[in-house]
Order: C-alpha cells, then sequence, then structure tokens
C-alpha cells in the first residue's frame, strides 16, 4: 500500500514537472521498463488531462459593473509601508528588551548568593536563595505585572495563530 | 499595433487616479475568484457577494501590492482569507472528508441523477461534479493548481503553507477526487477508458 502510495507521489512529481532531472530520468527508465509502472503513469495522466478540462464557475453579467460601482465610493488606502515606520516598531522592541533583561540584572544583583550552603548542590543553592529581596519595591512590583502582561498577550497571539493553523487544516 | 496591458501596468494606472481600469483587473480574474469562492461558499448568491468582496478588498489595498508575486497570487490570498472569514462569520460548516454529510451530499447528486442523464453528463462536468464533492482546502488547491496557473512555490504562498506541505496536499487531493470519481462517476469512467 505505502508502495502504491510512493508509487504514485514519485509519478505525480514527474507528470507535474517537479521532479529533479535525475528523478525524472529514473522514472522515465521505469516507465519504458516496468509495464505496472507504465499503467499508472498512463492512468495518472489521464487524471491529470481530465482535471485540466474544468472549466471555471462564471459570476453573474453584473459582477464587473457592481464591483465598479462599489469602489467608485472608495478610495484607496495609503500603502501600509508609508504609516508603518518601521523604526518605531523596532525602537519598541527594543525598548521591552532592554526593559526585561535590566529587570532580571537587577534581580540577579539582589540575590544575595552566600545565603545558601555551598555544600549543596544547585538545585539545593536555588530553592534556599530568598526572592523576596527582588519583590520588595512597587516599582519592580509593577515592572513584573508589565512583563506578565506582556506574556500573556504573545501566549494569546500563539494560541490564536495555532487555532487559526488548525481551523485551516480542518 | 494593440498590445494587452499587463496586471501591472493596469495597477500603476489605477494607482495615478484612473479608477475605470480596475474593470480589466475585475474581467481577468472574476472567473476564477468566483470558482474559489465556489469552493469554500456553496450558494451562488453569497458566492457573489464573497467574490465582490474579494475586488474590493483588493482595490482597498491596492496601494500595498509590491509586485513581488503576480497579482492573481496577491488576489487569491485575499481570496482565501475573505472566505474564511465569510465562513467564520456566518458559522457556516465547513465539510470535510471525514464528515459523514460530505457522503450524503455525495449520495445525493449520485442518486438525483438517472441513467440517462449521467450518460449526458460530459467528461467537464463529471470532473467538476466530482471536485464540487471535495472539501474546500482539496477542492481550492486542485483550481489553483489546474486553472489559476499558479505554481507550488505560489500555492504555498497563497495558504501560508510549505511548498512541501502543498505539494503532498495535491497528490492526496487528486487521489481523493479520483476515488470521488471511481465511487460517483464509474459509469463515465468506464466509458472514458
Amino acid at each position: 500500500m505505502d508502495n502504491l502510495i510512493e508509487t504514485e507521489a514519485r509519478l505525480w512529481d514527474y507528470i507535474d514537472g517537479t521532479a529533479n532531472s535525475e528523478e525524472a530520468s529514473v522514472i522515465k527508465r521505469l516507465i519504458a521498463e516496468n509495464a505496472e509502472w507504465r499503467a499508472k503513469y498512463h492512468e495518472l495522466l489521464e487524471m491529470h488531462s481530465l482535471i485540466a478540462t474544468t472549466e471555471l464557475d462564471e459570476p453573474s453579467m453584473r459582477f464587473t459593473k457592481n464591483v465598479m460601482e462599489e469602489i467608485a465610493r472608495l478610495h484607496i488606502a495609503p500603502a501600509a509601508k508609508n504609516y508603518i515606520n518601521n523604526k518605531v516598531i523596532w525602537g519598541i522592541g527594543i525598548f521591552f528588551v532592554t526593559l526585561i533583561i535590566g529587570f532580571l540584572g537587577y534581580g540577579f544583583s539582589q540575590i544575595d548568593w552566600s545565603a545558601a550552603n555551598p555544600n549543596n548542590n544547585l538545585i539545593d543553592k536555588v530553592t534556599s536563595v530568598d526572592y523576596g529581596i527582588m519583590f520588595n519595591d512597587n516599582f519592580v512590583n509593577g515592572f513584573m505585572m508589565l512583563n506578565v502582561l506582556l506574556g500573556l498577550m504573545l501566549l494569546d497571539r500563539y494560541l490564536s495563530n495555532k487555532r487559526k493553523q488548525f481551523q485551516q487544516e480542518a | 499595433m494593440h498590445t494587452e496591458l499587463t496586471d501591472s501596468d493596469i495597477i500603476s494606472s489605477v494607482l495615478q487616479g484612473n479608477q475605470n481600469d480596475y474593470a480589466e483587473l475585475v474581467q481577468r480574474n472574476q472567473n476564477f475568484v468566483f470558482t474559489i469562492v465556489l469552493r469554500y461558499v456553496k450558494d451562488r448568491e453569497d458566492a457573489e457577494e464573497v467574490s465582490q468582496d474579494v475586488f474590493i478588498k483588493a482595490y482597498r489595498s491596492l496601494a500595498d501590492f509590491k509586485g513581488n508575486s503576480k497579482f492573481s497570487t496577491w488576489l487569491y490570498t485575499i481570496c482565501t482569507t475573505t472566505c474564511i472569514t465569510f465562513l467564520r462569520k456566518k458559522k457556516l460548516e465547513i465539510h470535510s472528508l471525514d464528515n459523514e454529510k460530505v457522503f450524503a451530499v455525495a449520495d445525493n447528486v449520485d442518486g438525483g441523477l438517472s441513467a440517462n442523464q449521467i450518460e449526458q453528463k460530459s467528461k467537464v462536468n463529471m470532473v467538476n461534479e466530482a471536485i464540487r464533492l471535495l472539501s474546500p482546502d482539496d477542492a481550492q488547491i486542485i483550481t489553483l493548481f489546474y486553472k489559476g496557473e499558479q505554481t507550488l512555490d505560489e500555492i504555498a504562498q497563497i495558504l501560508g503553507k510549505e511548498p512541501n506541505a502543498v505539494k503532498v496536499q495535491l497528490h492526496r487531493a487528486r487521489t481523493r477526487l479520483k476515488e470521488k470519481m471511481q465511487k460517483h462517476f464509474a459509469a463515465e469512467i468506464k466509458d472514458i477508458h
């Protein structure tokens, strides 16, 4: 079964002209020498020609007129590149990255690493750190909230992209 | 000597304020856009409305067309997103191959035709009917490849997928089309052979 699917896929590549020259010559030889491949090739080629004969549907006679009447009331919107300045977007991005790095740097500089027992392993060291030192300031807490908010926005974007992808595949 | 204007020439002209030239772009692409929309929206009236919307959106965003791709590729991208938005809004059901309703629709098509009617059907109609029995995604990819003069790379751009994924999808769509034809139009296939 898998073999048949693979044969068909290779033949379609050959018919569509998407097979590379090496693969194309291998398939050409197989078609010439192998009766099974030849039969399958003719079957797919017939299918290919049949699909190519299909006709497009036509909208009503007034279609173009209707569109032109609609757009007569509209104006072409200015190109997005004219009002979206990439420098501004990069600037906003750099601002937030700097904010996060600054916050992390400040946080780590406040940690009293000596509080942990040097004989303990890394996990013990991390768990014994007093994180409360980092969150004793309203200003720092504000930054934290901002980062959490940004994180949630990113998560929302990621999940909605996934959903879109899933709906397209469905 | 009369030479036909290219899509780019027409777009430049429209952008310079010659709105009427847009009619030529509509005429060139309307059948294809309408066919693609019909793959998603089964009702002709709705399909016409959505197709109009596609051309209106394209007009509004014409200044954003950078010319990196063919105008048709760009237009079909708008077409696909407009169809999906329409279906989402209307909460219409997109038939999938696993959906029993597809088979019910297929059975109705088959069952509603007398032997004589089937015999009178041309090969072209048979393939068109079989394409209508496919899922919108399969029907669209076949239409884009065979009638839209789009390469696999361009289809990938339209659908927002990888070219290899599009190639596999196209292979599968053709296999499913063959199955539909064998199941519902066995008599014609026999005649063809």
